[in-house]
C-alpha cells in the first residue's frame, strides 16, 4: 500500500582471532580444541596478582591487518578496561582498546555484480582479548566455564554505516576474509570462531540523508546467516515503519533454526562498561621503522592480484577472480604458468582439472598430490604431443591418486601418445576391415560416419593415436580410389 | 635520639661466617612473634600467618649454602616479615579479607622472589587493612593491629602489620606496599623508616592490586640502611611487570653516608597548614635546621595543587580499585556465598559477605567515579589534576631542590577506634603522603622525633629515579638527629 521506497543502512562489527601460537598477555597456547582449561595460567585466570604483558607478535598481526585494509596505524595506542561481570570474564574486565585504538580511517572495496566497485569505510580497528567460554551442555543443570579462550588476541574491525543490502555485507565480507586470508593473520574459520560479526542496521526512507534508529544483531554463525539476518531485520524495521511505529535501540540474537532475530533480555545489554585506560599497561608503542618494515612485507592483496593476472596472463576478470580467491591457489597457478611457459593453458588446466579434483573429493589444495611443477612438465607433455589432452586429462587424475609423475605413468602405462605412420595405419586398415558395412554406407556418401572410424581407432589406440596424424590417415584410405 | 647501628649487615656477616644459624634466626624470630602477637583481641596482631615447615625448610637451605662454602646472599638468614598482600606459595594470601580466607597463591611475588634469592627467610606474612584500602589496619577482617609503643593506638596503616613487627622487634625488616602513604605513614606511627621508592622502580608482579597506577611495594627497616639495603635487593626491571621500569638501579648504599653537603632541601609551605600538630611543625623545622648545620642548603618552596590531593586520590583509587576487585566473584577462587543459584546471585552474596565495610565504601566510590555522565566530572578531572600535582613536583625539581622535606603524618598514632566512624578524618590521615603516589615519586618517612612520648616522622620527597640522593638526606638527617 505504501509507496515509500525504504534504503537500509548497515555497518558492521567483525572480531578476527589473530594467528598467534600464544595468548595476548601471557604465554598461554591459543591453541583451539584442547581439553577445557588446560591452557591457562595466573594471567589469563585473572589470579591475585598477576601482571599482563603484551604479546607483540599479536601486535604485528594486528598492524598487518590494518595496513592490509588502508588504515591509518598509530604508533602510540591505549589498552582500556571494558568493566563487566560475567561468569567466563575471569578478571571482572576485558582488555581492549578504547578512546585510542590502535588503527583507524581505512577502507576495503568490494566489486559489485555490475563490475563497479564499492568502497567501505573502516571507523577503527583495535586490539582486545577475548573471553572464555560458558558452556550450558557439559553439565546437566550446571553451567561449566572453560578459559583456553580467555586472552586469546583478537581485532575488532568497525566500518562506517557504508553497506546498503544483505547481499552487499556479504560480499564485503567475503572480501574481507580472503584480505585476512592473504595477509596471513587469522586463519578466518567462522567454525572455530576465528571470525565472528555482528551487524548494526537500520532502514530510512530513500534519499534521506538521516539515519533511522538502528539495531544490533548477534549471534550470525556464518556469511549467509548475515544475509539472512539482515534481510530478516530489514524487513522487520520496514513493516514497522510502515505501519507507523518505531524501531527501538536493542540488540537482537538471530536464531537460525527458527530464522528470526530476537531482543535479547534488557538485563543483559544494559551494560554501563565504565571503559578507563589499564593502568596494568604502558601506551603501546609502534614505531614509525617497526610500521614501515610491516608494510613492505605485506604480500600482493586479491584485487590487485586479479588485477595482475588480467594485464600479466590476459585472463578474463571471471578467471583470474577464480584463481586469485585464495593465496594459496593464485601462488599454484602462477608457479605452474612459470613453468608450463603458457598461462592461458595453466588457467584452464587449473580452473578445469585441479578445482574440479578438489570440489570432487572435498579436499583442500595444501592435500592435492599434483605439484605445480608436476602439473606444468604434465601441460609440456599435452603441448609437445607426447600425449593427447584427453589422455593428460587422464593422466591427471592418475597423478592425483598416485602422486606418480606425468612422465612415470605416462611412461609405465604405455600412454604416450602413438605417431608412427606404420601403426596408424594398420590400425586404421584393421577398423576399416572390421567394419565392411560402414565401410559401403561411407562410400555411398554417409560421410558422418568418419567420426565412427576415427572412435573406433582411437579405441583400438587405447587412446594413444595421435589424433591429427590418425584422422589424415583415415581420410586418405576413405578418398575414393 | 640513640644513633642507629644498620641491623641487616650484621646477622648477613654472623649468618655467612657461621657464627649463628639461619634457621636458629628464624625460630627465635617466630618465638618472638608468637609471644608479641598473643590473640587478636590482647596480643599485637602483626602477622596473619607466620613459620611452617616451609620457613625451617628455607633457613635451612641458607645454612646449607654456607657450609657448602658458596656465595650466600646480602640477606642470608635475615628474617623478613612481608605484608598479606603479596603472593606467596608457602603462605596464604588473603589480603586482610574473607573473601580471600585461605586463599593459596600458586606463585611468589617477584618481590618475594628476590628476597629470597638474596638470602633472606620469609618468617610470616603481615596484618593489613583489608585489600590495602585504610590508614590504621583496623580494616582487616582478622582484627586490628596495634602499635607496639601505646597498643591502645593503632600502628597507622594499611601495612601496619609490617610496621608493628619491625618497631617491635620481631623482624629487622619488612615489605609492605604504599599506595597512598601505606608504608610511610605507619613508619611514622611506628617510629622506624619506610620507603616507597618511585613507580617503575620494583616489580609489581604478585602485588595484589589496590590501584595499579599508585600501588608500589615498599620496605620498613629500624635504619635508613637496612630500609635501602631491602629496597636495593627488590628494585629493577621485570618481565612479568609491563610498569616496571628497565631504568638501572644504581648502589644506593655506595653513597649513602655521602652527608648533607651541598644538598638542596626545599620546605613545601603547603605542608605546614594551620591544623598540623605545632609540635610536629616545630620538630620538622627542627629537622631542617639540623640538616642545614650538616651544610644543606634549606629553602621554603611551594606546591600549589598540594591540597587538590585527598580529592583527587580518592576518586582515582577508587575507580581502579573497583575494577581490580570485580575479580572476586566467587567463581574461581576464594570465598563463594552458599545458597546462591545463579551466576548474578553468587556474585551479590558472596561479594556483600565476603567484603568489609571500607572496600565496599571504595568500589562504589569508584563505580560512581566511572559511570556513564560522571566520569568527565569525576574521574576526568581527578586524572587532570593528578597531571597538576605531577607538574608541581617536576617544577619544583628544576630549580635545583634535591629533596623535600615534610612532616609525614598531620598527627601521631590516634587511638584504636577513634577515627572508624569518620572516614573523611581517616582520610586526611594521609593528607602528606598520597601527592607523592599521584606524581610518582619516591619518598620515605623517617623517625624525626616524639610528641608525648609517640614516634613523629619526618618525610623525604625526591624526584623521580632519585632514590640515591633521598636516602642520602635521610642517612644524614638520621645522623644529625642521633648526634
Amino acid at each position: 500500500m505504501s509507496t515509500m521506497q525504504w534504503e537500509p543502512v548497515i555497518g558492521l562489527e567483525v572480531h578476527v582471532q589473530l594467528a598467534t601460537s600464544t595468548k595476548l598477555f601471557c604465554a598461554d597456547s591459543a591453541e583451539f580444541g584442547a581439553a577445557p582449561n588446560s591452557h591457562v595460567c595466573p594471567v589469563c585466570l585473572g589470579l591475585p596478582g598477576a601482571l599482563p604483558v603484551v604479546n607483540r607478535r599479536a601486535v604485528e598481526l594486528g598492524v598487518r591487518a590494518a595496513l592490509g585494509l588502508n588504515c591509518t596505524v598509530h604508533e602510540v595506542s591505549r589498552f582500556a578496561r571494558k568493566n563487566y561481570f560475567y561468569p567466563d570474564l575471569p578478571k571482572g574486565y576485558q582488555i581492549t582498546q578504547f578512546e585510542q585504538p590502535i588503527a583507524t580511517g581505512g577502507w576495503l572495496e568490494v566489486e559489485e555484480r555490475d563490475g563497479s566497485v564499492h568502497r567501505v569505510r573502516i571507523r577503527r580497528i583495535h586490539l582486545e582479548e577475548d573471553a572464555g567460554k560458558s558452556l550450558h551442555d557439559r553439565l546437566p543443570g550446571r553451567t561449566a566455564i572453560d578459559l583456553n579462550r580467555a586472552g586469546v588476541p583478537l581485532i575488532e574491525i568497525v566500518t562506517e554505516p557504508d553497506l546498503r543490502s544483505p547481499a552487499g555485507a556479504r560480499a564485503w565480507l567475503t572480501q574481507l576474509k580472503q584480505v585476512l586470508e592473504y595477509l596471513e593473520v587469522s586463519d578466518c574459520d567462522m567454525e572455530k570462531g576465528s571470525l565472528r560479526v555482528d551487524a548494526n542496521v537500520s532502514v530510512r526512507p530513500a534519499g534521506s540523508a538521516e539515519f533511522g534508529t538502528k539495531t544490533e544483531v548477534k549471534n550470525m554463525n556464518s556469511f549467509s546467516a548475515v544475509e539472512k539476518a539482515l534481510a530478516f531485520e530489514i524487513a522487520r524495521q520496514t513493516d514497522l515503519l510502515e505501519r507507523g511505529g518505531t524501531v527501538v535501540h536493542e540488540t537482537l540474537l538471530w536464531d537460525a533454526a527458527r530464522g528470526e532475530a530476537r531482543p535479547m533480555r534488557s538485563k543483559e545489554e544494559s551494560h554501563d562498561y565504565r571503559y578507563f585506560t589499564d593502568p596494568d599497561l604502558p601506551a603501546l608503542v609502534v614505531d614509525r621503522a617497526e610500521i614501515e618494515r610491516i608494510r613492505a612485507a605485506l604480500p600482493e592483496l586479491p584485487a590487485a592480484r586479479a588485477r595482475r593476472f588480467r594485464d600479466q596472463y590476459g585472463l578474463p576478470a571471471y578467471d583470474a577472480g577464480v584463481l586469485t580467491a585464495t593465496r594459496e591457489l593464485a601462488d599454484y597457478y602462477e608457479a605452474v604458468a612459470a613453468r608450463a611457459g603458457d598461462a592461458k593453458a595453466a588457467s584452464n588446466w587449473v580452473m578445469t582439472d585441479v578445482l574440479g579434483w578438489l570440489n570432487q573429493q572435498q579436499c583442500a589444495l595444501s592435500e592435492l598430490r599434483v605439484s605445480p611443477e608436476g602439473l606444468a612438465d604434465l601441460i609440456r607433455m599435452v603441448a609437445k604431443g607426447t600425449i593427447s589432452a584427453t589422455m593428460g586429462r587422464r593422466v591427471f587424475m592418475r597423478m592425483a591418486e598416485t602422486g606418480r609423475s606425468a612422465a612415470d605413468i605416462v611412461q609405465a602405462e604405455g600412454l604416450a601418445q602413438v605417431s608412427d605412420e606404420a601403426q596408424l595405419e594398420q590400425w586404421a586398415d584393421e577398423v576399416l576391415a572390421a567394419y565392411p558395412a560402414e565401410l559401403e554406407r561411407y562410400r555411398s556418401g554417409e560421410e558422418r560416419l568418419f567420426g565412427f572410424f576415427m572412435g573406433e581407432l582411437m579405441k583400438k589406440s587405447r587412446g594413444r593415436a595421435d589424433p591429427k596424424r590418425a584422422s589424415a590417415i583415415l581420410r586418405g584410405k576413405l578418398a575414393p580410389r | 635520639m640513640s644513633a642507629r647501628v644498620p641491623l641487616l649487615p650484621a646477622i648477613a656477616e654472623d649468618v655467612a661466617a657461621g657464627r649463628r644459624s639461619a634457621v636458629e634466626i628464624a625460630r627465635a624470630a617466630l618465638a618472638a612473634i608468637r609471644e608479641a602477637d598473643g590473640t587478636p583481641e590482647a596480643g599485637l596482631n602483626a602477622f596473619l600467618s607466620a613459620g611452617g615447615d616451609a620457613v625451617e625448610e628455607a633457613a635451612a637451605a641458607v645454612d646449607e649454602t654456607i657450609r657448602r662454602g658458596e656465595a650466600s646472599g646480602p640477606l642470608a638468614g635475615v628474617p623478613v616479615a612481608v605484608k598479606d598482600n603479596l603472593c606467596t606459595v608457602a603462605f596464604p594470601t588473603t589480603c586482610g579479607s574473607r573473601i580471600l580466607e585461605g586463599y593459596r597463591s600458586p606463585f611468589d611475588a617477584t618481590v618475594v622472589r628476590r628476597l629470597r634469592d638474596a638470602g633472606a627467610v620469609i618468617v610470616g606474612k603481615t596484618n593489613l587493612d583489608e585489600f590495602a584500602m585504610g590508614s590504621s589496619t583496623e580494616n582487616s577482617a582478622f582484627g586490628p593491629t596495634r602499635n607496639p609503643h601505646d597498643r591502645t593506638r593503632v600502628p597507622g596503616g594499611s601495612s601496619g602489620g609490617s610496621a608493628a613487627a619491625v618497631a617491635a622487634g620481631l623482624v629487622p625488616a619488612a615489605l609492605g606496599s604504599d599506595t597512598g602513604g601505606s608504608v610511610r605513614q605507619p613508619a611514622a606511627f611506628c617510629g622506624i623508616v619506610g620507603i616507597k621508592p618511585t613507580y617503575g622502580r620494583v616489580s609489581r608482579y604478585g602485588l595484589v592490586a589496590f590501584a595499579s597506577s599508585l600501588d608500589q611495594v615498599g620496605t620498613f627497616g629500624r635504619t635508613v640502611y637496612d630500609a635501602t639495603l631491602l629496597l636495593q635487593t627488590i628494585a629493577g626491571p621485570d618481565p612479568l611487570d609491563s610498569t616496571a621500569a628497565a631504568t638501572p638501579v644504581p648502589d644506593w648504599l655506595a653513597d649513602l653516608d655521602a652527608g648533607a653537603d651541598g644538598l638542596v632541601v626545599g620546605v613545601p609551605r603547603e605542608f605546614f597548614p594551620p591544623e598540623l600538630d605545632p609540635r610536629i611543625a616545630r620538630l620538622c623545622h627542627d629537622a631542617a635546621e639540623r640538616l642545614a648545620a650538616a651544610g644543606a642548603d634549606v629553602r621554603e618552596v611551594s606546591l600549589p595543587h598540594t591540597e587538590y590531593a585527598i580529592p583527587t586520590y580518592y576518586v582515582i583509587a577508587p575507580a581502579e580499585a573497583s575494577s581490580n576487585l570485580a575479580r572476586y566473584d566467587g567463581v574461581r577462587y576464594g570465598l563463594r556465598a552458599p545458597g546462591a543459584d545463579s551466576a548474578v546471585a553468587v556474585y551479590e552474596a558472596t561479594r556483600s559477605l565476603g567484603f568489609g565495610a571500607e572496600v565496599k565504601r571504595r568500589i562504589m566510590l569508584g563505580t560512581y567515579a566511572l559511570s556513564a555522565g560522571y566520569y568527565d566530572q569525576y574521574y576526568g578531572t581527578a586524572q587532570r589534576v593528578r597531571g597538576l600535582i605531577a607538574r608541581d613536583f617536576r617544577e619544583v625539581f628544576a630549580t635545583g631542590v634535591h629533596v623535600l622535606l615534610t612532616p609525614t603524618t598531620p598527627s601521631v598514632a590516634f587511638r584504636l577506634g577513634e577515627k572508624l566512624e569518620d572516614p573523611y578524618q581517616m582520610y586526611l590521615a594521609d593528607i602528606f603522603t598520597v601527592t607523592a603516589n599521584l606524581a610518582g615519586v619516591p619518598a620515605l618517612s623517617l623517625p624525626i622525633g616524639t610528641v608525648d612520648g609517640l614516634p613523629v616522622g619526618g618525610q623525604l620527597i625526591a624526584d623521580r629515579w632519585q632514590e640515591g640522593v633521598m636516602v642520602r638526606a635521610a642517612a644524614a638527617l638520621e645522623r644529625a638527629l642521633a648526634g
